[in-house]
């Protein structure tokens, strides 16, 4: 209708009255450490994968947060546990992501 | 003169035994049955085929005897604990075979009663003057002593040198009683034979004790008493556990004599909340079949190998563990290798070399720690050898993580892209610094002739050759043996040999084979960052009662560990050697 000016366009991530929480409630269960994430990427900047697929723990789990599927995400970890070194919040990551991985269905 | 008492040569008392006998035969043979059928048919073969082998019978008779009567393993690591378990089992088997010695001497139309050499003196009179008699008289009260050792142990089991046993199940209290009790009650039977009376009562008593222990035996720890035989013949025919719960792992786990040594040996114990995933509590879960215990400590083990470097009977809890993992069902799986990844990224800078070059494989984990890569670079440019660093840039991990935690299929993936990658390299020697990935190509590549060499070895075989000359500095280290390392790849000297031309160097209480666990291991998937705190201090504790300077490993993991707690430096070994090396 107007083609000059401001819009409002919506969110394009986030629409917190639709997001699914169950999976993430269900994956602070399996691994605690999921609920003191800051999300500050140290796990994402270490990632053997990075470089080669673009993994990254950080953006999982945000995904996982806000009810997304993974799966396409993830395939590419290799476990190799440099993340759950690196990560200041003392979170085994590891865990983190073989939680994820019994999480979701295909 | 001997005579016999009863023409009948029975007694009602004799049954109890006769019951317990032919129940603890018969669920020994079916369990034996069992086992031999759960095998996969190759193992079956190779098991079959290695008993009619001599030198395996040979070499089979010869490891019963040291390792399930006389003990010779628990001898060399605990002497009072050696005695204990010898005098039981020694002299009861020498008892035994004594027994039906004498029955065969004296009167063996009597053999096929099965009970003659177990109730002798109750049925021969005037056996007591025979030299065989007074033999047994000597290996009993040996056996008594041992058992009052086993007395003392159970109240107070420090005095054995153990700070911690395993808490016994109900069950396995039956047996231990009713075992204590039969040889004081034996000793008592003859007593009261040998004085002329007849009376039936502590005969019963005898019997009946052991009727108690064979029924109980099969449920009990004192399974391992025939699991270990079969588990020795299995292990000489070179049968490996191939299923969590079934074949070899369950012969493991039956063999289990449940003594404990993994629990003190075990780095977890620097809680002693973690106690309970103890290998020891593995084999009990598994002879169980608890499926929610045995993930639990399945999933918390750092899978160091301590356990199995000490255990008796050679329980292999770690590849166990890996087995258990690897029944976890994921929804998600993880094909790094199989995805749509950008391939030509991979090992870029290693690729389409000369033939017989060295190819250097740092591991992701020196990703954290590029001193040790720079170090190793520094090193062999010093000693002037051509090189390239796989994966300088970034590369594959080599699969040992995600075979750890159970994801064979996967790890098997990723394994065969990096075979490409290094056999297509045309290199003749691959170098690697990472004991975790030392050991997962030792084990399970297939490289083709290409050289495995952990970069302890490589340079101490450049020092021998003359091409490195080092510089004895007067800092004094202390090694820690990194797991993988050490009790896995068993390589022990050769990093000591460079740090000790390196520098001084002091030994930790416990080392090498004892050395205890940094407590980053990748092996455990679910030890939360406190618990491995403890585990690091504790490990710390040990090397700091060496009184060095600073501290050596030649493990990125261990390295970065350390380095977190450590009141002192932290150094790799190839960081020590590039600094002491006389250009």
């Amino acid at each position: 209708m107007t083609d000059f000016g401001f819009t409002l366009s919506c969110s394009s991530t986030l629409d917190l009255g639709k997001v699914d929480n169950d999976k993430f409630e269900e994956l602070c269960r399996l691994e605690p450490g999921a609920g003191v994430c800051i999300g500050c990427g140290s796990c994402s900047a270490v990632c053997p994968s990075a470089r080669l697929s673009g993994m990254s723990v950080r953006k999982v789990l945000l995904a996982v947060r806000r009810g997304r599927n993974v799966r396409e995400m993830l395939q590419c970890c290799m476990l190799c546990g440099k993340c759950t070194i690196v990560c200041p919040r003392g979170i085994n990551t590891r865990n983190l992501i073989l939680s994820i991985c019994k999480l979701y269905d295909d | 003169m001997m005579t016999e008492r009863f023409e009948t040569g029975f007694h009602p008392f004799v049954l109890p035994f006769l019951a317990g006998m032919v129940f603890v035969l018969g669920v020994c043979a079916l369990k034996a049955v069992r086992v031999v059928f759960e095998l996969n048919k190759a193992d079956r073969k190779k098991w079959l085929l290695s008993l009619l082998r001599p030198d395996l019978i040979l070499k089979n008779i010869l490891d019963i005897v040291l390792d399930c009567l006389i003990h010779v393993r628990l001898w060399k690591r605990n002497r009072v604990l050696g005695f204990m378990h010898s005098s039981i089992a020694f002299g009861w088997f020498m008892i035994i075979l004594l027994g039906h010695l004498e029955v065969l001497m004296y009167c063996p139309e009597r053999l096929s009663t099965f009970y003659y050499p177990i109730f002798f003196d109750f049925f021969i009179e005037g056996g007591q003057t025979a030299v065989i008699s007074r033999l047994m008289d000597a290996f009993l009260l040996i056996i008594i002593t041992g058992i009052i050792i086993a007395f003392i142990k159970r109240f107070w089991s420090r005095i054995v040198g153990m700070r911690r046993t395993a808490r016994p199940s109900f069950l396995n209290l039956v047996g231990l009683y009713s075992l204590w009790a039969i040889f004081p009650l034996r000793l008592i039977a003859e007593q009261y034979a040998r004085a002329g009376d007849l009376n039936a009562a502590p005969w019963w008593a005898y019997s009946t004790a052991l009727c108690v222990f064979m029924t109980v035996l099969p449920f009990t720890r004192y399974l391992h008493i025939p699991s270990e035989m079969l588990l020795i013949t299995m292990r000489n025919a070179g049968v490996e556990i191939s299923s969590p719960h079934r074949g070899m792992a369950r012969v493991q786990a039956d063999s289990c004599p449940n003594c404990g040594v993994c629990i003190d040996a075990c780095p977890m114990n620097a809680d002693p909340a973690n106690l309970r995933h103890s290998t020891v509590y593995l084999t009990r879960q598994l002879r169980r079949g608890n499926e929610a215990r045995i993930r639990e400590i399945s999933n918390k083990c750092m899978l160091c190998g301590k356990c199995t470097s000490v255990c008796q009977v050679g329980v292999d809890g770690p590849r166990m563990r890996i087995l258990a993992r690897a029944t976890e069902k994921y929804r998600i799986n993880l094909h790094f290798a199989a995805s749509d990844v950008d391939s030509s990224a991979i090992g870029e800078s290693g690729g389409g070399k000369s033939k017989g070059a060295l190819l250097y494989f740092s591991g992701c984990m020196s990703q954290l720690t590029p001193k040790i890569g720079r170090s190793v670079e520094s090193i062999l440019r010093k000693a002037a050898v051509d090189y390239e660093w796989m994966d300088r840039d970034g590369g594959l991990c080599c699969g040992r993580p995600l075979y750890t935690a159970g994801r064979l299929k996967e790890a098997a993936e990723l394994i065969e892209r990096n075979e490409e990658l290094i056999i297509g390299s045309g290199a003749g020697t691959l170098l690697v610094s990472c004991p975790i990935c030392y050991r997962e190509f030792r084990e399970k590549y297939r490289l083709h002739g290409i050289r495995i060499v952990h970069y302890a070895d490589y340079f101490c075989e450049l020092m021998d050759r003359g091409r490195i000359r080092l510089d004895k500095g007067d800092i004094c280290y202390v090694y820690h043996d990194p797991c993988e390392l050490g009790r896995g790849c068993g390589i022990y000297d050769t990093p000591r040999r460079l740090i000790s031309k390196a520098a001084a160097i002091a030994e930790a209480p416990k080392s090498r084979v004892e050395s205890v666990c940094c407590g980053g291991s990748l092996g455990s998937l679910s030890l939360d960052f406190e618990h491995r705190e403890k585990i690091t201090r504790a490990s710390l504790e040990n090397l700091y009662a060496s009184r060095a300077d600073a501290i050596a490993t030649s493990c990125p993991l261990c390295l970065t560990t350390f380095s977190r707690y450590s009141d002192r430096p932290v150094k790799d070994l190839a960081q020590i050697v590039d600094e002491q090396i006389i250009l």
